[in-house]
Formats: C-alpha cells, sequence, structure tokens
C-alpha cells in the first residue's frame, strides 16, 4: 500500500503544535509513558466498574465487552467548532423540512430534486406515516451526525443518523473518567462542558409534548430489552434524564392514550424517547409477530396524544441514498449553501457511477444503502482480492443498493497505544438536539479512533475506541 | 346490483385477554363501481370505536377494551350498491401516486420463481399481460381448495402450489411487481348467484397507464364486477386485513357472511373458523 499522508490534528502536518494543542503537547512531553500506562488501567478499571460494555454482533464469545478508551483527549478549537456547530444545526434543520415535506405535501419530488423512487421504494420510508405531522414539525429529535476532518478547515459530514443514534453515553462518561484521571490537566484548560446534555435532553423531549392541562409532561424511554446492543445506554440515559426506563409490555394504549404501569397504577405518558426500530414499534402497525413494540402506538400518535422521539420514519432520511442528495436538499428548503459538505459519492443506481466504481473497485470504499455499523462495506485499499471479488458480485446483482465513496485521508490524533503515543485516524459524531426552541449541540461530540495503526475503520462493533472530545476556548 | 352483507366475527381467548386492542378494516368506501348506501359496526362490548383513516385511504376503526375477555362479536353490515366497471376503479381515495405500488413487504417479497411467473406473462400491452398473469396464475391454483391459507408469502404459496384467495392476491401482486407494474392487495366481500364466500375475499388490483387501478382477481379469474365488494387495498394483507389484534392469549376466530340482494328471498351464508 502507498503511504498516505494524513493531517494530524495536533500537528497539522508541519513541525510546530497547533496552539490548541499546545498544553496536551506540553502534558504528553513531560509523562513518562509508564505514567499513561498507568493511567489507562485505572480508566479501564473505572469503566469495567461502571459496566459500561457493548455488544458486537457476530462475535461467538464475549457478548459484551469494553470498548477501548484512550486517555489522550482530542482537542478543537471554539472557533473551529463554531462553524461546525452552524453546519450541525443547519443540517437537521434541512433534515426535518424534508421529513416534513415527503411525508407532507412531498414538493421536493415534484420539484425533480430527488428521483422519486429513492423515496417510495426506501425501506425505511413509511406509507403509514404519510399525512401525518410531527409535533412542531420535528421529525428528528436526537441526531448523530457522523463527521470527518481532513485538514485545516475541511470538515466532511460521513453519514447522519436519524434513527435512534446511539453512543452518547460514552461521550458523558469519558468525559466524567477524563476529569477523575487528569484533573490537572483539566484545570489548565477551559473546556466546554458537556454534562448538561441529559439537561438539555429533557428540555428538549419536554418541549415537543402534546398540549395537555397539569403538570410536567412525563417522558419515559423505550428499550427493546437487555439483550439489545445500547441496553446500557438506554438504562444510563434513562437514569441520568430521571426518567422510566420501560419495555413494550410496560406500556398500553386505552382509547389512544398512552399509559405505562406503575406501582400507582397505570400513568399517562406524554413523550416516548424511543431506542426501537419502526418495525418493532406496533404490531398493529407494523410486523405483527413484534413482541417488544406497544399495539395501538401508531394510532395515539396519529391522535395527537403522544410524541415519539424520534418519529417514526425519520429513517429514510439518513437513507445513504438520500444522503447524496444532501446538498441539494439544504439549498431546496433553507435556500442555503450547505455548510458542511458531503463526502463526494458514487451512486451505484447510475450506470456510469457503477462503470466508474467498477474500474476503481481497489481505491474505494463501498457501503451498502441501508447497512449500519460498518457492516456490509468494502474498503477497497485494504481488502484481499478475493474479498473484491466477491464482493464486485453483490454489487453487479443489485448496484442499487451501494454507493461508493473515496478513501478519506481522515485526520489522525495522538493516541496512546502498544508503541507509545502514536497518530491514528478518528471521526466526531456529534448529537444535535431539537426540540420546540430549535436546535442545540453540546460541544465536541463522541470522537472515535481506530485503535489499530492505518485502521480507517472506526466503528466499536469493528473494534474502535473511543476518546474525550474538548472543545476549548482559543488562547 | 344492490346488496345486503351481514359480515359477522365472533373472537374467543384462551386465556381469557386480560385487556385487548385490535384495528377493524370492515367498512367499504364508494368509488364509482360502488356505493355504499347504509354501513355500521358493532362491537359488543363496553368500548369506544375511534375511526380514522388509515395512510392507504382505509377506514380503519379502533377500539381497545379492559378484560377480562373470553369472547367477543364483532358485525359490520350494510347495504351497498354495485356496478360493473368492468374491474376498473375510479374516483377511490388515492393517498399516494401508483409507483409507490412497487414496493416490496415481506409477504411479496419477490424470488425467482415469482419473476419467472411474471416474465412468463405475455402480451402487447400492460394490460394484455396482466391478463396472461392473471390466467397464469388461476391455472396454477386449480383445484386448489380455496379456503386453506398457511402460506406466510407470496414465494412460499407459489412453491407449496396451494393457498386460498389471499395468497392468490399475494402471487399476484409479488409477480406484477417483478414485471414493473405497481400492484396492490384488496380485501373484499364476493357474492354471486346465491353463493357467498366464506372467508373475506381477496384480490389485486394493478395500474395501468392511462386507465388506472384495474382489478384482478386469480380466484375467480376475472376482473371483480357486480359482485365484488371493495373493503380496504395496500401493499399487502397485512394493509388491508379485516381484524387486526394484539393478545398474548390464542384467538380463535369465526367468520360468518350473510349476503342477499334486498328484494329477494334468496341468502348465502356461510361460515369458516380459524385459530391464530
Amino acid at each position: 500500500m502507498v503511504e498516505q499522508t494524513f493531517w494530524d490534528e495536533m500537528t497539522g502536518g508541519g513541525a510546530d503544535v497547533r496552539t490548541v494543542y499546545g498544553r496536551v503537547d506540553e502534558w504528553l512531553r513531560n509523562t513518562p509513558p509508564d505514567v499513561l500506562a498507568a493511567r489507562r488501567t485505572q480508566a479501564e478499571l473505572l469503566f469495567r466498574r461502571i459496566g459500561i460494555t457493548f455488544a458486537v454482533y457476530g462475535e461467538k464469545d464475549a457478548a459484551e465487552r469494553l470498548i477501548p478508551f484512550d486517555i489522550i483527549p482530542r482537542v478543537i478549537g471554539q472557533g473551529e467548532w463554531g462553524r461546525m456547530e452552524a453546519g450541525l444545526i443547519q443540517r437537521v434543520k434541512a433534515i426535518n423540512a424534508f421529513l416534513c415535506d415527503i411525508y407532507g405535501p412531498r414538493e421536493i419530488l415534484r420539484a425533480g430534486i430527488i428521483p422519486s423512487d429513492l423515496v417510495f421504494g426506501n425501506p425505511a420510508f413509511r406509507p403509514e406515516m404519510a399525512g401525518k405531522r410531527a409535533p412542531h414539525d420535528v421529525w428528528v429529535h436526537i441526531a448523530g451526525i457522523d463527521m470527518v476532518r481532513t485538514g485545516e478547515d475541511e470538515f466532511y459530514v460521513l453519514e447522519d443518523n436519524a434513527r435512534t443514534p446511539s453512543g452518547v453515553s460514552y461521550m458523558l462518561e469519558n468525559r466524567e473518567v477524563m476529569m477523575r484521571l487528569l484533573p490537572d490537566l483539566f484545570s489548565n484548560h477551559r473546556i466546554a462542558p458537556v454534562e448538561n446534555y441529559t439537561d438539555l435532553l429533557l428540555n428538549c423531549l419536554r418541549s415537543v409534548a402534546p398540549p395537555r392541562s397539569g403538570g410536567e409532561p412525563v417522558v419515559a424511554l423505550l428499550t427493546p430489552g437487555l439483550y439489545n446492543s445500547a441496553y446500557y445506554e438506554h438504562s444510563f440515559l434513562a437514569d441520568r434524564l430521571g426518567v422510566e426506563l420501560v419495555e413494550g409490555h410496560d406500556l398500553s394504549v386505552r382509547d389512544g392514550i398512552v399509559y405505562m404501569r406503575t406501582t400507582q397504577g397505570p400513568r399517562r405518558v406524554d413523550v416516548l424517547y424511543r431506542r426501537i426500530d419502526d418495525d418493532f414499534i406496533d404490531p398493529l402497525a407494523f410486523r405483527p409477530d413484534s413482541v417488544l413494540g406497544v399495539p395501538g402506538l401508531l394510532d395515539a400518535y396519529a391522535a395527537g396524544n403522544i410524541t415519539l422521539a424520534n418519529a417514526i420514519g425519520a429513517g429514510v432520511a439518513d437513507d445513504k441514498a438520500i444522503y447524496t442528495y444532501m446538498p441539494e436538499i439544504v439549498k431546496f428548503y433553507l435556500g442555503e449553501e450547505a455548510i458542511l459538505k458531503n463526502v463526494p459519492t458514487w451512486r451505484c443506481r447510475e450506470a456510469d457511477a457503477l462503470k466508474y466504481v467498477r474500474e476503481h473497485i481497489g481505491e474505494l470504499v463501498i457501503k451498502e444503502v441501508n447497512g449500519s455499523g460498518g457492516y456490509g462495506m468494502l474498503v477497497g485499499p485494504h481488502a484481499t482480492r478475493a474479498e473484491i471479488a466477491e464482493f464486485e458480485k453483490k454489487l453487479v446483482a443489485q448496484p442499487d443498493n451501494y454507493i461508493a465513496q473515496p478513501t478519506l485521508s481522515l485526520s489522525t490524533c495522538p493516541a496512546f497505544v502498544e508503541e507509545g503515543v502514536a497518530p491514528r485516524h478518528v471521526d466526531l459524531r456529534p448529537f444535535v438536539l431539537t426540540g420546540a426552541e430549535g436546535s442545540r449541540v453540546v460541544p465536541g461530540g463522541l470522537t472515535r479512533v481506530a485503535m489499530r495503526k492505518g485502521s480507517l475503520v472506526v466503528n466499536s462493533s469493528q473494534g474502535g475506541g473511543t476518546k474525550d472530545t474538548w472543545v476549548i476556548e482559543d488562547a | 346490483m344492490r346488496i345486503q352483507i351481514h359480515h359477522e366475527i365472533v373472537q374467543t381467548f384462551d386465556p381469557a385477554a386480560k385487556g385487548l386492542i385490535e384495528s377493524l378494516r370492515l367498512t367499504p368506501r364508494s368509488h364509482e363501481g360502488q356505493h355504499v348506501i347504509e354501513w355500521r359496526i358493532d362491537v359488543e362490548a363496553d368500548c369506544r370505536l375511534r375511526r380514522s383513516e388509515d395512510a392507504f385511504g382505509n377506514q380503519t376503526d379502533m377500539f381497545s377494551l379492559q378484560g377480562p375477555v373470553d369472547t367477543l362479536r364483532i358485525v359490520a353490515e350494510g347495504v351497498i350498491e354495485t356496478f360493473d366497471c368492468a374491474g376498473v376503479v375510479r374516483n377511490s381515495i388515492e393517498r399516494f401516486p401508483p409507483e409507490l405500488f412497487l414496493r416490496d413487504t415481506q409477504s411479496t417479497a419477490p424470488n425467482a420463481a415469482l419473476r419467472a411467473l411474471g416474465a412468463s406473462a405475455k402480451g402487447e400491452g400492460r394490460i394484455e399481460r396482466l391478463h396472461a398473469l392473471l390466467v397464469a396464475v388461476h391455472e396454477r391454483f386449480e383445484g386448489v381448495d380455496a379456503q386453506s391459507s398457511g402460506a406466510t408469502s407470496a414465494a412460499q404459496a407459489l412453491a407449496d402450489g396451494k393457498g386460498g384467495a389471499r395468497d392468490l392476491a399475494h402471487v399476484f401482486v409479488a409477480a406484477s411487481r417483478t414485471m414493473g407494474v405497481p400492484a396492490r392487495f384488496v380485501s373484499g366481500h364476493y357474492f354471486d348467484d346465491g353463493e357467498a364466500t366464506a372467508q373475506c375475499h381477496a384480490w389485486a388490483e394493478a395500474y395501468v397507464e392511462k386507465i388506472g387501478w384495474i382489478g384482478f382477481d386469480p380466484v375467480h379469474c376475472i376482473c371483480p364486477h357486480e359482485s365484488h365488494v371493495r373493503i380496504a387495498c395496500g401493499l399487502d394483507w397485512l394493509d388491508a386485513a379485516p381484524v387486526r389484534a394484539a393478545s398474548p392469549g390464542t384467538i380463535g376466530e369465526t367468520t360468518s357472511i350473510r349476503v342477499r340482494q334486498p328484494g329477494q328471498h334468496q341468502s348465502a351464508s356461510a361460515r369458516t373458523q380459524s385459530q391464530q
């Protein structure tokens, strides 16, 4: 493989350390490796004690395991964060406008901006939601936008997550653990807080509650249960939010109103932060064999008696085929140029693009339009000849199902790994909260890091780790 | 033709259901081929029916009740006037462009056999091809007991070579979609010469440019006419099912349909039983 050059967030590719990393660099130079190693061991102990784990699908032995944590923080300056934040809010605004439109008047289809079969044929499009309005026109209350950086001012959106994005518990716990491990390093930085995330989330959820008289709206978190890979996060968030963690059988719908079982009898629920997929959420409307859902929930929603966050059918907006149209979507609804760039993408459904992709298959990353979590993708430069041949068969059989992107020169950050402190590739998932009063983004987000040298795959299901992300006041 | 329909569903729960929530699609709507004169639904329990229109324009009634419930009787009855429109459905309520009905669902997912069936339907234009498909599906299931239906999908029914009206409609819909023709599932009643079907009937509709939606009934190998009462439509059976219920216990269901032409003494009735 040809050695590519990558932009490093600490050095900027030059000899000097970038200003924002000044104090971290100093700390790294003054801390011997065995102290770093000791800190890392302490961090691991803390995570084990907290019990933060993650289930990896497809692995036989370890049903749940610890996500590797890197103790060197990633630092982003307030100025560069500001631009990113504006771009994220703009993007989520456009996503919500898009969802209002395609489940409503469908103007974007009539204008010919997006081919209609991409919407109507999309598995994540829910015909059942057509004609329904989301309270305050918010469909996506919690969005996780995956971003990568390739240079000083080069930020790209890799993928939008508009269904049930996870990972925010790691953002919060990474910060807590870091504060306990490295109080000195903390005290000489002015770091924007992230711990108010759950307060913002609760306000956001309450703000979209259906109007009814008397008292605070009742919020609950609906989980598919113990066997879900993100169950830890569900229980963590419910605890921090101070709301009930419920499963489908804890809820029932009577005359279009949702009740939860409590020790004091049934209690009406106004907002459900649901972490259960559309397919399983209501056996009367969707998969009849689902035992995880709540029968009648869609009807209660249609009657305006419950708000679901995120709304059913929001997934059509984060589909990888729709993603390629995001710059046009921003322009169509907001009349603005998109602040955040899209990664150049070939839509394999288009004959010319497919031809190009097949000719350059060894250089590209090819993804399933509806895949997630790094499953079902091909990273050309890292694949063997046999893997490529195998994948090409699938690609040719169903070109509509794939998009291709160049392998981006993902930025690197210093990480503490086997060989000491070395650059590793990172991405960033900021969480955008949208309620009745607009959007808020907690500064930073979840940084995922590919712990193996040269690896570009940061997904936790593929062995990636995480690190704390600091947005600091520019010196 | 003026038709009087009395559609009765008796559900039994074992063990008795603690609570129950169901959605009903039992109310026909008017279009050019049928005019609903009067219609009512009655659930014999202390509950409120909440009427709404689903995404496909079907009239839906939801109800929930507190148990224990061991038996529940649901009656839908009314008078409807039907007209022969050669199967063409005009002025129906349409909430989606025909293109939506190219979507696959679990029960209409295509496989090689369904694609082959679609490809075997040859003809000059789309209508001719659809008629060829109608005949092909009808012949494939010829002589089969129309009541038996254990199949979960079009592909399964085709492989088994047997099935009821629901399965034939699924097969037609799935094969039609493989031909690039938007198609959908229709539930309703069928009445002919004093004979009522013992089950709710089902057929398909396919879209033909410049004409619109046309019905195809593969059980009788005809386009629906005066004898068909159209109740609900959707991507598959689930969207148009007369009753969808969620209850942890087993549900036994007895359906009986009495159909007669007012003013005449002849009447037809039939019963079926099923266990879920």
